[in-house]
């Protein structure tokens, strides 16, 4: 599985890093990120558990860990990146919370990425009685990966709830051009940069 | 890529040292000598030349043939050469018997300088940081300043990660395979029965049991039935022997009835015939011995704290000598001192053997991460 438009959201999550930082990518895939991130000088690890994309992570270059990130960061010391990274794969984790509090234990922020159920084209789709289908939930209800849906304003609900601090948010249309007004109405991906609150 | 094919017939070498070398155990070898072979060609560079190191019962004899012996088959032979994943065209690569072995290498069945007669006992028991030291005295005399990669399954593993410890500036790439950081009571345990049905053969004779014209056979046989057990997966013998037996065998008795009776039989009879009674005491205690973490503290990551290295790390799922588990120790060790390291759990039915298997993912896996390897 390969993407093939360039992920507009890592121009995001790279804006946020800088040269000689760590981070970790949890479901790094075939390492595009981490390659990305790697050109800037950023040091990466990726975590895959699927084999072929293990080994495409292998081909690109980039450290990657095979390993399930339903068994939690366990091997992971506090504070071990500066930044730890899930791209459009929160809402695909069933420990949602878990694996929020395991992300901002191992690294000093976090970056999450996930596509935003309430983007009015998904909305519509309810609406005329379907389950959305997009470029960003590109999945039919019966063979998705997703198990988790919610909105942005879900999210944050969520973050405040958990005491996480929301320090950064990008969100992205469809084209992956900036949204700057009704975020969770016109935002199909939501990107977070998100610490430990006091 | 090239088409995958054999490095061919290939020769074995024997480079002997005149300079000592001080082993761990308090003796110093003052001559010595190791077996060793090669394939491929080492670059104007000196930077493209790969170490094999080997396991518990390996050698030298890593890949292609002899010309005089077309069927010896190196024990690697799957994974090195022209094409292959550790690909010759690209590569130097050097297999080396280990001292203290039995392939051709200074040993317990070499002969002593001072008597003649063969060491057996009193050769020195030696260590995974010997074998580093002496291994590195090879890279010397064939000018290898540096190892492109260090390369190992199980025990050899443990050689690859003890390089990067020992000498971080000679070896820019390990390769963990199948390996532990350090045995368990359980590993100690297995090894200890082993050594004590060669021990207690009474064709031992306290290990001079070559001026007597004999050989520990039936020790030794068990020693490599028990071993065989633990490297084999419980699904694997399942299903290649289940509760098969054999179609002549008798029934209430004690001969040779059920299929992996035949099977670890014939495996302890073939091993017994040729290998070094000695030399399997020797090994099995090099890897009890094993432990990069006890001299900080039991702290591996501070043990790897210095290494330089890059890191593959391979483990096997069924494998329960030296699990899954046992790799992820020394993963963490190494991403908590953020050094570069990529982990790989390969499905597969075949225990700790799989490493020498010939298995379509792991071999990509190898093949990729080599691809990478800068010359």
């Amino acid at each position: 599985m390969s993407h093939a438009l360039k992920r507009p959201d890592f121009d995001v999550i790279a804006s946020w890093m800088k040269a000689g930082e760590t981070v970790l990518d949890l479901g790094c895939g075939e390492g595009e990120l981490l390659q990305l991130l790697a050109a800037r000088g950023v040091r990466g690890w990726g975590i895959e558990l699927d084999p072929g994309l293990m080994l495409a992570a292998v081909e690109n270059g980039v450290n990657v860990i095979q390993s399930d990130l339903d068994a939690g960061l366990a091997g992971f010391e506090e504070n071990a990146f500066d930044h730890v990274v899930l791209s459009r794969t929160l809402q695909t984790v069933r420990h949602t919370q878990q694996i929020l509090a395991e992300m901002l234990r191992v690294g000093r922020e976090a970056v999450v990425s996930f596509p935003n159920f309430a983007f009015w084209k998904n909305r519509m789709a309810v609406l005329n009685g379907h389950m959305p289908v997009s470029d960003d939930l590109p999945y039919q209800w019966y063979d998705t990966p997703n198990v988790r849906f919610f909105t942005m304003l879900d999210f944050e609900g969520l973050c405040e709830g958990m005491g996480v601090d929301i320090r950064d948010r990008q969100v992205l249309d469809e084209r992956g051009a900036i949204v700057t007004e009704e975020h969770n109405f016109l935002g199909s991906l939501a990107v977070y940069r998100i610490g430990r609150g006091n | 890529m090239s088409e995958r094919s054999s490095i061919g017939p290939v020769e074995a070498l024997r480079l002997a040292f005149t300079e000592p070398i001080a082993l761990a155990a308090g003796v110093s070898l003052p001559t010595w000598e190791l077996a060793y072979e090669t394939y491929g060609t080492l670059n104007a560079a000196r930077s493209n030349a790969v170490l094999i190191c080997h396991a518990l019962s390996g050698h030298h004899h890593v890949a292609g043939y002899y010309a005089d012996e077309p069927k010896n088959l190196g024990w690697w032979d799957n994974l090195i050469g022209p094409g292959k994943p550790l690909d010759t065209n690209r590569f130097f690569v050097v297999g080396v018997n280990n001292l203290g072995g039995c392939h051709g290498s200074t040993g317990p069945c070499s002969n002593h300088p001072g008597t003649g007669q063969p060491w057996g006992a009193d050769f020195p028991v030696v260590t995974v940081n010997d074998w580093v030291k002496a291994q590195a005295r090879l890279a010397d005399v064939l000018g290898i300043d540096a190892w492109a990669a260090v390369v190992g399954g199980s025990l050899g593993g443990m050689q690859a990660l003890q390089w990067t410890i020992d000498l971080p500036e000679r070896v820019r790439h390990a390769l963990v395979i199948a390996a532990a950081p350090r045995l368990t009571a359980e590993n100690i345990a297995f090894n200890d029965v082993a050594r004590q049905a060669i021990l207690t053969d009474p064709e031992f004779h306290d290990g001079h049991f070559y001026r007597h014209g004999v050989r520990p056979t039936r020790g030794l046989r068990l020693a490599r039935m028990l071993g065989h057990i633990t490297y084999l997966s419980d699904d694997q013998m399942a299903e290649k022997f289940g509760r098969k037996r054999r179609p002549e065998a008798g029934h209430f008795g004690y001969g040779v009835e059920f299929e992996i009776e035949s099977y670890l039989h014939y495996q302890g009879d073939k091993f017994a015939g040729y290998f070094d009674a000695n030399t399997y005491l020797l090994m099995t205690r090099a890897l009890d011995y094993f432990d990069p973490a006890e001299t900080h503290g039991g702290d591996l990551a501070a043990a790897l704290a210095a290494a330089r290295a890059k890191f593959l790390v391979v483990a096997f799922s069924t494998d329960w000598r030296f699990s899954p588990a046992r790799s992820r120790e020394i993963v963490n060790a190494l991403l908590k001192n953020k050094h570069a390291v990529s982990y790989a759990e390969i499905t597969s039915p075949h225990g700790h053997d799989a490493f020498l298997m010939d298995d379509a993912h792991y071999h990509a896996v190898l093949a990729a991460y080599l691809r990478n390897v800068q010359i």
